[in-house]
């Protein structure tokens, strides 16, 4: 593998990293299963290359993206907290909904942004090449994002939040407002993913309607990736987990890839995406099964 | 203060497994009163605390909580008002949060839950002070996960949670069914001491008719949903098990079908 894939691998991997974070939000704070994200992350990608192409600041695109993603997961929460669908048709129809949303967001299947002013724009000029500044760009917001989640996580709010989704029972004899926690929950977690689209876009210069598909394998990957390495305990190594999770994963596709004595191709990176998740919800139970032998 | 007027509670209403579960039930406990709530199976013992804590809304009636009407409030927003201790050793608190973490989000019952921290060096003293107090050696285990501990450890942290923030009421729902026979004990003891300590007005449901009496200072038995005894002072203090089977059977006229549920 060379500098440039490695790197480029690691760019990748930190990007989805965000979408890491949303999907161990909804999946593991709240036991929301969500599939918005496949809708969510092409969201965050065309509001983010359509206010950027119309030469608005970039990071107010950011911002729009972040908000446009939380809105997504508004929908779903709305869908199944008020009207009591199922939460994974509720992401579903949410998902396919988003689809045609983006489509018109961008007016076309697809935006590129060459040439266009993004947020790494001021950084390309401080003597690093563009493959070093991409992934340290992205790497500085994720680690905001982490400390932000961690943070708000560990607040009487958050601590609220996470036992809406391990216990509702007890939860609301505590006083808690379970609905009101799955609807901020489900908006922070797709504003992350929309975040994660808005960084996509602009790192690889263009927004399209079909990087959506297969989304949420990419977050779950990361997350149980993370958790299968780690084992965490607090919330703030769960978090690093997906950071992680996400970065090794990318890297063990771009291997897969680039081996050329395996004699795979770029085609077949859904199959290895399924293998290397397969092996990964795999290997904690060969471990749990031989502890308990 | 609890006061409950004409409540009643139906299950699956308009269906053929209608079943009414409340009907019409009266019933007035004074503050600090401590009261023990007796009956066989599906006498409505505990859909009453459903309903007095909101997770069953009942068909008919009023129920008031220190003058202030919660029939129609959700769980959560009487929650201020109500601490509870289940049966479930396990549904009480959450098993993938630490030790003082379950006790933070207890502490914050009934008030608004911001974003500073949850746990700060001073409530982490507070914790550690009260878990002293319980005697169980946990105060050293603040951080150690809520499933890492036995059923009784939990049950005995649920009622200390039931008092970390003021409540009107305690509602105990069978709290000791669940554990073995020397940890029940110690949480009857640590239930005494709290409502003592506290003086909170208390619920106490139960299955044996010993600990009914020997509980509290009031003792009120119910049948297929209405309240067919209610005895207190010193009529209750010259009660033993054999003389509250007979008032029962008295009072219903009848056999009771299933005595292995009222004698211990």
């Amino acid at each position: 593998m060379s500098e440039i894939a490695f790197l480029g691998a690691v760019e990748i991997g930190l990007v989805y990293a965000l979408v890491g974070i949303g999907v161990f939000l909804a999946f593991r704070i709240l036991d929301f299963p969500d599939l918005t994200v496949d809708g969510s992350f092409p969201l965050g990608a065309a509001v983010a290359a359509v206010i950027i192409t119309s030469g608005i600041d970039p990071w107010t695109a950011c911002l729009a993206s972040i908000l446009a993603g939380a809105a997504a997961g508004l929908v779903t929460a709305f869908l199944n907290q008020r009207f009591g669908i199922l939460h994974l048709l509720a992401s579903i129809l949410t998902m396919i909904a988003l689809f045609s949303i983006n489509l018109r967001i961008m007016g076309r299947p697809n935006v590129a942004l060459i040439n266009q002013d993004t947020v790494l724009s001021p950084f390309y000029g401080l003597g690093l090449a563009g493959h070093y500044v991409r992934p340290l760009v992205v790497l500085v917001i994720v680690a905001i994002v982490v400390w932000l989640v961690a943070r708000f996580l560990r607040s009487d709010f958050g601590l609220a939040m996470r036992a809406t989704g391990v216990n509702p029972r007890m939860a609301r004899a505590q006083g808690v407002k379970t609905a009101v926690h799955i609807y901020v929950g489900m908006a922070i977690a797709n504003g992350l993913v929309g975040l994660a689209g808005a960084l996509f876009a602009q790192t690889n210069g263009f927004a399209d309607v079909t990087t959506g598909i297969g989304t949420i394998v990419v977050g779950l990957a990361a997350v149980i990736v993370g958790e299968t390495l780690f084992r965490p305990r607090t919330i703030v190594i769960a978090l690093i987990g997906c950071v992680v999770g996400s970065v090794l994963y990318r890297l063990a596709i771009q291997f897969a890839l680039s081996a050329d004595a395996v004699g795979l191709q770029a085609s077949d990176l859904n199959l290895v995406t399924a293998v290397l998740v397969a092996i990964a919800l795999i290997l904690p139970r060969l471990r749990g099964r031989k502890a308990e032998a | 203060m609890i006061r409950v007027t004409g409540l009643e509670v139906v299950f699956g209403k308009g269906t053929p497994l209608e079943k009414k579960a409340l009907s019409g039930v009266d019933f007035i406990a004074g503050e600090s009163q401590f009261v023990s709530v007796i009956g066989s199976n599906g006498a409505g013992k505990s859909t009453l605390l459903a309903a007095i804590a909101g997770d069953v809304l009942p068909q008919a009636g009023r129920i008031e909580i220190a003058g202030v009407d919660v029939t129609r409030q959700p769980t959560a927003a009487r929650a201020g008002r109500i601490a509870r201790v289940f049966q479930d050793p396990l549904a009480g608190s959450c098993g993938r949060l630490t030790i003082e973490e379950n006790l933070a989000l207890a502490d914050a019952r009934g008030s608004r839950r911001g974003f500073g921290l949850a746990i700060g060096r001073a409530r982490r003293e507070m914790f550690r002070h009260r878990l002293k107090e319980l005697g169980l050696g946990l105060e050293g285990r603040l951080e150690d996960q809520m499933a890492l501990l036995s059923g009784g450890q939990r049950q005995a942290l649920s009622l200390v949670m039931a008092t970390m923030a003021q409540a009107n009421v305690l509602l105990l729902d069978e709290h000791t069914a669940a554990l073995d026979p020397a940890m029940a004990e110690f949480v009857l003891d640590l239930t005494r001491r709290v409502v003592a300590e506290t003086g909170v007005t208390t619920l106490m449901v139960t299955h044996s008719m010993r600990q009914a009496l020997d509980m509290g200072d009031r003792t009120v038995m119910l049948h297929e949903g209405r309240v067919i005894l209610d005895v207190a002072g010193d009529e209750r203090r010259n009660l033993d098990v054999e003389d509250l089977i007979h008032m029962f059977r008295k009072v219903r006229g009848q056999d009771i079908d299933d005595d292995s549920l009222l004698i211990e």
